[in-house]
């Protein structure tokens, strides 16, 4: 009996023993390196770039794709024929595929040609002849894969082909093939597909000639073919749109109503990138979609990467393309680059970077820590890590806390290309209308909101008060005195120490005394002006904001009342054009002005007609003004246009200009070439890490500490010797004394 | 007994239809279909053209419950609730609204959340018992007294302090685990370590408290009385006697536990970066996805229905007295 109890205690001390060992093994991953490593130990050494994502991308079809979080995928998959140059401010196009930058040449309503300097008035039709690069070969995808007879290799599937395929990586064989202007054509008609939903149809089809009715003619040819082929694949190319041709092989041609200026910035963007039919025709099997292998998940490019590890639920990678045509890092840029150390790899090839995994992380607290470790290359700034990662001195510079320089962790700033704002509904009959009582209550509001205060307590420093709605680096924007808005704020001092200084309260409240309600009474009634504020917010985070916000108003006698609702009717609100007051955003699509003014042209209400100015402001001047500018090419008649338009702006007050915020993101030492461009979104490519250093770093921070754990066993240990002595001593107690 | 699986089987027939009502009514009484259109296809240039075309792709733009403008039948069938619903019953989930295979992703995930929800419930389980157990064993004395004290202080703590201390220590001081991360195959070992820990140090408080109940309630009764009096050792009369006779109770909230481990934990997986179906439900509220809440709550209804009815099975195991009719 004693024997086969300490058989007993000596097999459950082996079985604890293996699973201690099983778990040690576990922990430090069989191998040598930190054990805390989220990433494989043979992934070490290795030229890979680690980053996250939170949410995960809904569309990679460039025809749909929109979102900041879906272009850092197909901006370095797609490439359409421009780009943004890299380093040099104010942002430059460039070609990318493209030979040259395409210069539009005109043409009247009869379709002659018309001279360059032709009266906008003439010109029916502008016209962009695009010639892009020979050579260029996609990335290898079965798409392409041919058998030995020279046919499709994975075309004409039947159920039994994709039993055993359940991703991309199923299909042995891939192929590749040349990119040609019909994949550029092909792609824009896809804009118009009534199964892919683009985004910017309704605004394309403004434009490109015949694009509306060609929408129309593929729902019709979908109907139609409902039974066939066409069920699952529109073969586009049976379809001709006047507005989208190919002129050889590498020409095409978009021929464009009227002018249009800022189509080439369009052309920058993954939208205008190509799309080869055959990558069409391969996910539109019968199957495919139901095995999520679709154009949307997997996308097919040129560019300098290419996905090939396709899940959102876990983890995205993007490994460098084999057939990737060449680029070299520009060797000029913005004055104060090369000092930088931007300009260290100016005429190597890129990219740089082997393999990008992009890993899943919802929550800050662990991206936070896991950048802190070094297995993240880069991070943003959360309010909850601000402290731990910047500080500000007192004479407001920013700075990192000494545990970032202890890392060498280096911080980069950048002012986005953004507005948010606080807009007035100018079809309210309270604070709306181009009335001088509506201006005063306005710009009353205006300086009562003080929005460095704002960015101070909530934003931690982190964005500057807006005197208009064009941000930095747009053309248009006014650094320093000449761009103060001299109804809010006025500048102090002379020349460079000169700075902004809100004006007085009691400026405030004399314009509110002339718009007819002094002390924030109505003149002619007597009740209290109650300003109605319709925000998406109402969580305990938006609370102080809200309280702030009652605070500015107070200050000037007036009450706001904060009518809290989730984003869809506050969505609903701002269509019917019931709000009164909102605040909004605008993030750049291009860097031009045009973008920003447009927010505010009468003809683009919100309200009745869906367009983006949610004020529904309507200023005949501006808008006048506006039409004109819109067209015209950047020189100092444009600017003198843009700069009168932000007068009356100003002088209008539709909005509470708000803020443009800054942007801080943390880099390690290891990564290379590091420069914030907000409009370029194939930025990865210009990276570069150094793998040893990082390896070198990760170990040294991240070296396991044991003796805690030996020290809680002891302690465990010990702490059962009283219970061992009472079991035993109530086991040989007896019953009855 | 076959008949009464029969039985309880229809009987879940009218309570998921019922579930499946009140979804889909929560559901729609914060959501429009437009606003699920304005969700997917984002906030810029979106037109309402585009929103209605979303809609009609999706069977969005018929009315929910009732089809005034249709005949008969047709005023039930024709309606968004039916032709989302009646699918569920033969378990076709569709599609999600970014058109994904729910089905598909709903079977990705599994995988991941029983990793982590088995060695959590089965560890959790063995610990809790044991350690419930030893303390009614000990009852009346100072270890009874403090086990029930840091069981009350470990109940009062929240779930997400276990979780963020358990980051803040185990990961970024003693660098013993990854912070969050998930891999295939064994490598998933050094990334279950801490949540499972996690999980199972959050549970101990009212699980031990729970199982000392029960078993306090036993030891009291003459059975044990009786193994005393037979002159068996305590550890035999807890574990042996106690411990089988408890058992009933303790089938009642465990049994019906373990279907639903197949749906994951919905903060742990979040904060752990496990890409399981709690993480998929939370993604698919924020997302507005209905196709993917209403297949989720079914698939747990359905999961809940038949924790239920094992429950009832197990009785029958443990305690030969009942019988199901």
């Amino acid at each position: 009996m004693v024997y086969r109890d300490r058989g007993k205690t000596t097999f459950s001390l082996i079985l604890w023993a293996a699973l201690f060992a099983v778990l040690l093994l576990a922990l430090t991953g069989c191998g040598e390196g930190a054990w805390n490593n989220p990433h494989p130990a043979a992934e070490r050494d290795q030229n890979t770039f680690y980053s996250s994502f939170s949410l995960r991308p809904k569309h990679l079809d460039p025809a749909q794709s929109y979102s900041s979080n879906e272009v850092v995928f197909t901006g370095q998959i797609y490439e359409p024929p421009l780009q943004y140059h890299y380093l040099k401010r104010p942002y430059t196009l460039t070609p990318l595929t493209a030979t040259e930058l395409p210069r539009p040449y005109f043409e009247n309503a009869q379709g002659q040609r018309l001279p360059d300097d032709a009266p906008p008035g003439q010109i029916a039709f502008s016209v962009y002849e695009i010639h892009i690069q020979s050579g260029i070969r996609y990335q290898p995808h079965p798409a392409f894969a041919k058998d030995a007879s020279g046919q499709p290799r994975y075309l004409g599937l039947n159920e039994a082909d994709l039993r055993e395929r359940n991703q991309l990586s199923d299909f042995s064989d891939t192929g590749t093939r040349e990119l040609v202007a019909a994949d550029y054509v092909y792609q824009i008609k896809r804009l118009a597909h009534p199964r892919l939903n683009s985004p910017i149809y309704g605004l394309m089809a403004e434009y490109i000639v015949g694009l509306r009715d060609y929408a129309k003619t593929l729902g019709e040819a979908m109907q139609g073919g409902g039974a066939g082929q066409d069920r699952y694949f529109l073969d586009l190319r049976k379809y001709p749109l006047p507005g989208a041709e190919v002129v050889d092989r590498y020409t095409y041609r978009i021929r464009l109503h009227g002018e249009y200026p800022q189509f080439v910035y369009w052309l920058a963007m993954p939208f205008f990138g190509p799309i080869p039919v055959e990558a069409d025709q391969f996910y539109s099997q019968p199957g495919m979609k139901e095995k999520n292998l679709v154009l949307d998940w997997y996308p097919v490019g040129t560019g300098p990467y290419m996905l090939t590890v396709n899940n959102p639920n876990r983890q995205m990678v993007m490994e460098r393309n084999p057939n990737f045509h060449g680029e070299t890092y520009p060797t000029e840029g913005e004055e104060g680059d090369r000092k930088k150390g931007l300009l260290a790899d100016a005429g190597k090839p890129i990219p740089f970077i082997d393999r990008v995994v992009f890993s899943l992380e919802k929550e800050d607290i662990p991206t936070w820590n896991k950048f802190l470790q070094g297995y993240y290359d880069a991070s943003g700034i959360t309010s909850d890590s601000f402290d731990q990662a910047i500080q500000v001195s007192s004479q407001g510079e920013v700075g990192l806390t000494d545990t970032m320089r202890e890392k060498n962790i280096q911080l980069s700033t950048s002012v986005a290309a953004s507005t948010y704002y606080m807009g007035f509904n100018m079809r309210d009959p309270v604070v709306g209308g181009l009335s001088e009582r509506a201006r005063k209550l306005r710009q009353a509001i205006s300086i009562a909101v003080d929005y460095e205060e704002f960015i101070s307590i909530f934003l931690n420093g982190r964005g500057i008060p807006a005197q208009g709605p064009l941000p930095p680096g747009i053309i248009g924007y006014q650094p320093g005195e000449a761009g103060v808005n001299p109804y809010v704020y006025e500048w102090v001092g002379e020349g460079p120490n000169g700075k902004l200084k809100r004006r007085a309260i009691s400026t405030a409240k004399q314009l509110l005394a002339d718009a007819g309600y002094p002390a924030g009474r109505d003149a002619n009634t007597g009740k209290p002006l109650v300003i109605h504020l319709d925000s998406t917010g109402g969580g305990p985070d938006d609370k102080a904001r809200f309280d702030w916000l009652r605070k500015q108003f107070a200050k000037i006698d007036l009450q706001l009342d904060i009518r809290s609702t989730d984003y869809n009717r506050f969505q609903e609100k701002m269509l019917k054009g019931t709000a009164q007051l909102f605040q909004w955003g605008w993030n750049a699509d291009y860097p031009d002005p045009e973008n920003f003014l447009f927010l505010l042209y009468g003809p683009n209400a919100k309200a009745g007609k869906n367009g983006e100015n949610a004020a529904n402001y309507e200023n005949p001047e501006f808008d006048r003004l506006f039409g004109k500018m819109k067209s015209m090419p950047n020189g100092p008649q444009r600017l003198q246009l843009i700069h009168k338009m932000v007068d009356i702006v100003q002088r209008d007050a539709p909005w509470v200009w708000g803020l443009h915020p800054k942007r801080f993101s943390l880099y390690h030492a290891w990564l290379k070439n590091i420069k914030p461009n907000d409009m370029a979104n194939n930025t990865l490519k210009y990276k570069r890490i150094d793998p040893q250093l990082r390896a070198e770093q990760r170990l040294k921070w991240n070296r396991p500490i044991v003796w805690p754990l030996v020290l809680t066993a002891v302690l465990l240990i010990v702490g059962f010797i009283p219970a061992m002595i009472i079991y035993r001593r109530k086991q040989h107690s007896r019953g009855v004394q | 007994m076959l008949a009464y699986i029969l039985r309880r089987t229809l009987y879940a027939i009218p309570i998921l239809i019922g579930v499946n009502l009140l979804t889909f009514w929560l559901f729609f009484v914060v959501n429009s279909p437009e606003d699920m259109a304005r969700m997917q296809l984002g906030q810029k240039r979106v037109t309402p053209e585009a929103i209605e075309k979303w809609k009609k792709e999706r069977g969005y733009d018929k009315p929910l419950l009732f089809n005034a403008e249709a005949q008969g039948m047709g005023s039930v069938v024709d309606t968004i609730f039916f032709e989302k619903s009646v699918r569920l019953f033969v378990f076709d989930f569709g599609s999600a609204d970014d058109g994904r295979d729910i089905a598909y992703d709903i079977r990705q995930r599994m995988v991941p959340s029983l990793a982590l929800a088995i060695p959590v419930f089965l560890v959790g389980l063995l610990l809790n018992i044991t350690i419930a157990l030893i303390i009614a064993f000990f009852r009346a004395t100072y270890i009874d007294y403090m086990g029930v004290i840091i069981s009350v202080m470990l109940m009062s703590i929240s779930a997400l302090f276990y979780i963020i201390g358990g980051q803040f220590l185990v990961s970024k001081i003693l660098h013993l685990v990854p912070i969050s991360g998930y891999e295939g195959g064994w490598s998933a070992i050094k990334f279950l370590i801490l949540p499972v820990i996690v999980g199972v140090v959050g549970g101990i408080g009212s699980g031990t408290r729970w199982f000392r109940t029960i078993f306090l309630e036993e030891i009291n009764k003459d059975y044990v009385r009786t193994a005393r009096a037979k002159g068996l050792a305590e550890r035999v009369v807890l574990f042996k006697h106690v411990l089988k006779n408890a058992m009933i109770p303790i089938l009642t909230g465990v049994v019906v536990t373990i279907p639903l481990l197949f749906m994951g934990s919905l903060i742990t997986e979040s904060f752990f970066g496990i890409p399981g179906l709690g993480s998929y439900t939370i993604d698919a509220i924020r997302a507005q996805d209905f196709a993917i809440v209403r297949a989720m709550v079914f698939l747990g209804s359905v999961l809940y229905i038949i924790g239920l009815l094992l429950t009832d099975l197990s009785y029958t195991l443990v305690d030969p007295r009942v019988r199901l009719s």
